[in-house]
């Protein structure tokens, strides 16, 4: 577990720098955000989940695509907007989606996530079902209505839904503190009477740990918030040179980089050798470089499709005009 | 067929519902201990309890959101929002989730959502609680708009809603809950995306939808009857998809429309109306379309200040009148 919390972290850190890459290159277009500095949060959560539980998100969700088991050319090739994308090249890095994995979602706006994942917990509840709802967002979206109107919900309701606020102590560039009344964020869950615990985000063990708990909690009928801290390498998109932050706050951000830490402490244990780390490194270096290669060779999707995801159920008259046709010939 | 009112067509349609799929549950403010603020979920908590006919909290957001992620599972929720005026507050919901959720992420999930909800205003509830502001929703590709003005289409079009995959939103009226129609008995939905011609005429078009559709039936008949005017009128039905065709067809038949509609004007459903007829008829076209709309103020209080900003029959009469005017102006006699 320890050494595979590891190699996922590893993984999630090399795919992020490749898509940084790739979009300095252009290969990839619109936002993207990256979860440089999120790895031991996405490697503990996620491997806290069943296979069947859901996982909803927001637009900084590449790291959680690859932990729930997508295959990273899958992911790659939906940032480079291709058709082996996991959106079939509609969504981009903003909004990833697996129905095998249950992973229901990136959303690019912020909260707009949280209502879908109540209803989804809804929905389990419903029929009766075991399984629980993971709904991940920043620390900004607690200030945004639909959070406190979900949370009041699945708490009434006593929905499987555990909320997982990752605090990386920046929404875009105004800190928790200029943003946030009470920032300590895991206590707002109070105002609904509903369980909560904040946990060191940058410790996976502790992570999983933390998850654990919640989710058991969620299981019973008892909805659940979890707040993660951990900081943000970069900006908060690939173009964004966070010049909000001064130096010092820099280079202590990346002291206590987490895969960094989270390495040296392994080697202390002796689960990890040097040999070991250059090889985890080299095999993601690998799977990431594969995975480029293959959203480069992925074809583009074609025009004729451009209809084709309007609606599920096709009934007459939906339009079907290019820009510049007329109405009527 | 029995003669039931719009609100009972409603009722009728949303309990058959329920009681062919389990995976049908109507979601809402006061639908349940209460019966809903217009009723038309009267007897349903009783009928079917309180997991499916769910009371929410004053939260249009958050359970219009919930509903959605349920839906998004496979449920199919028929959500009630009081008025149209309070979709305002699941705005983001329902135009930056149900409507794209189906094609942003490649089709991979599907939204088989209901949103009830009734327009209109005449009631004296003041500006923020009497708008028609379906068009908002109308004009988000990924949602279907319906707007029944019939007993029999408010059951027919409830039903195609229900068993639809894709967000619905079903436009009912505060003024029409009480009319009267003849409703077929069977269960028979109507098919989203077409527009009925509800009356043949052969002098002038007039198009309308929801109430003004109703009203437009009345006003032909008058007509007819005290002046041999011939009114074909058309019921939309279908704001998303739009019916053009069936649109343009009757145009090019009676060389001349009006469109009639609850709606502030500048931009409204209405100006579409006339813009497909100048796309598809304007060689056909003896008079410029005419359209009746609602006067652009926020909707006052005060009885006469409210009435004179509605449109009316009288209007709609005026306006077919003048267009019948032109035309023979036009026309060489």
């Amino acid at each position: 577990m320890l050494l595979a919390f590891y190699r996922q972290m590893v993984l999630v850190r090399r795919f992020e720098e490749r898509a940084a890459r790739a979009y300095t290159e252009a290969k990839i277009g619109g936002y993207c955000h990256l979860n440089l500095g999120e790895e031991a949060t996405v490697a503990g959560l996620m491997a806290a989940l069943e296979p069947s539980d859901y996982v909803f998100t927001n637009y900084r969700e590449h790291g959680y695509a690859l932990a729930r088991g997508i295959a990273p050319e899958r992911v790659m090739a939906e940032l480079y907007g291709r058709t082996d994308g996991v959106s079939r090249g509609w969504g981009g890095s903003m909004h990833m989606f697996d129905v095998a994995s249950r992973f229901m979602g990136g959303y690019g706006i912020v909260g707009g996530q949280v209502p879908l994942a109540t209803g989804a917990a809804l929905a389990i509840d419903y029929r009766g079902g075991a399984e629980a709802v993971v709904c991940l967002m920043g620390d900004g979206t607690t200030n945004i209505g639909a959070f406190h109107e979900s949370l009041n919900i699945a708490a009434l309701w006593e929905l499987p839904i555990v909320y997982v606020v990752v605090n990386n102590g920046l929404g875009m560039g105004t800190p928790v503190e200029r943003s946030s009344a009470e920032p300590e964020l895991h206590k707002r869950a109070s105002a609904y009477r509903m369980a909560s615990a904040r946990v060191d985000g940058n410790d996976p063990v502790a992570v999983f740990d933390a998850a654990r708990v919640a989710l058991d909690s969620a299981r019973a009928g008892r909805p659940y918030l979890l707040e993660t801290v951990s900081g943000r390498l970069k900006g908060h998109s690939v173009v964004d040179p966070a010049r909000y932050r001064s130096r010092a706050e820099a280079e202590a951000l990346q002291a206590a980089d987490p895969v960094a830490a989270y390495a040296v402490r392994l080697h202390e244990q002796g689960v990890l050798t040097d040999d070991l780390i250059a090889g985890i490194d080299a095999e993601a270096t690998a799977i990431v470089a594969a995975a480029a290669r293959f959203a480069d060779e992925s074809p583009h999707p074609e025009v004729a499709t451009l209809f084709d995801y309007t609606y599920a159920t096709s009934v007459p008259n939906d339009s079907r005009r290019l820009p510049g046709e007329a109405l009527f010939a | 067929m029995s003669v039931i009112s719009y609100r009972q067509a409603l009722h009728d349609a949303l309990r058959g519902e329920m009681l062919r799929d389990d995976d049908v549950f109507l979601i809402g403010e006061e639908i349940g201990l209460f019966e809903g603020s217009y009723k038309i979920t009267a007897g349903m908590l009783a009928e079917f309890g309180p997991k499916r006919v769910r009371d929410t909290p004053i939260a249009e957001e958050g359970f219009t959101g919930a509903a959605i992620g349920a839906a998004m599972l496979g449920l199919r929720p028929v959500v009630e929002i009081m008025t149209i005026n309070f979709s305002l507050l699941a705005l983001d919901q329902i135009v930056n989730h149900a409507a794209k959720i189906y094609g942003m992420f490649g089709g991979q999930a599907r939204v088989p959502l209901v949103i009830r909800t009734p327009g209109g205003g005449g009631q004296q509830l003041g500006a923020t609680h009497s708008q028609n502001i379906e068009l908002y929703y109308a004009f988000v590709p990924g949602m279907k708009v319906v707007a029944p003005s019939s007993p029999a289409d408010a059951k027919a079009l409830m039903l195609a809603a229900i068993r639809d995959d894709d967000p619905v939103l079903v436009l009912e009226n505060l003024a029409l809950y009480n009319t009267t129609g003849e409703v077929p008995d069977h269960d028979e939905p109507a098919e989203i995306g077409r527009a009925a011609v509800t009356r043949q005429g052969a002098d002038i078009t007039v198009v309308a939808y929801s109430r003004m559709a109703a009203v437009a039936l009345q006003v032909a008949a008058r007509l007819e009857e005290e002046e041999g005017i011939d009114v074909e009128v058309i019921d939309l039905r279908s704001l998303r998809p739009l019916d053009r065709d069936t649109i343009v067809a009757s145009v090019r038949k009676t060389n001349c429309a009006v469109v009639l509609e609850d709606d502030w004007l500048t931009y409204g459903i209405g100006a579409e109306i006339a813009a497909t007829i100048s796309d598809g008829a304007f060689d056909w076209l003896d008079a410029p379309v005419r359209r009746v709309a609602m006067a652009e103020v926020p909707l006052p209080y005060a009885k006469p200040l409210e009435t004179a900003a509605l449109p009316s029959a009288a209007d709609a009469i005026t306006a077919i009148r003048e267009t019948l005017d032109a035309v023979a102006r036009r026309r060489p006699s």
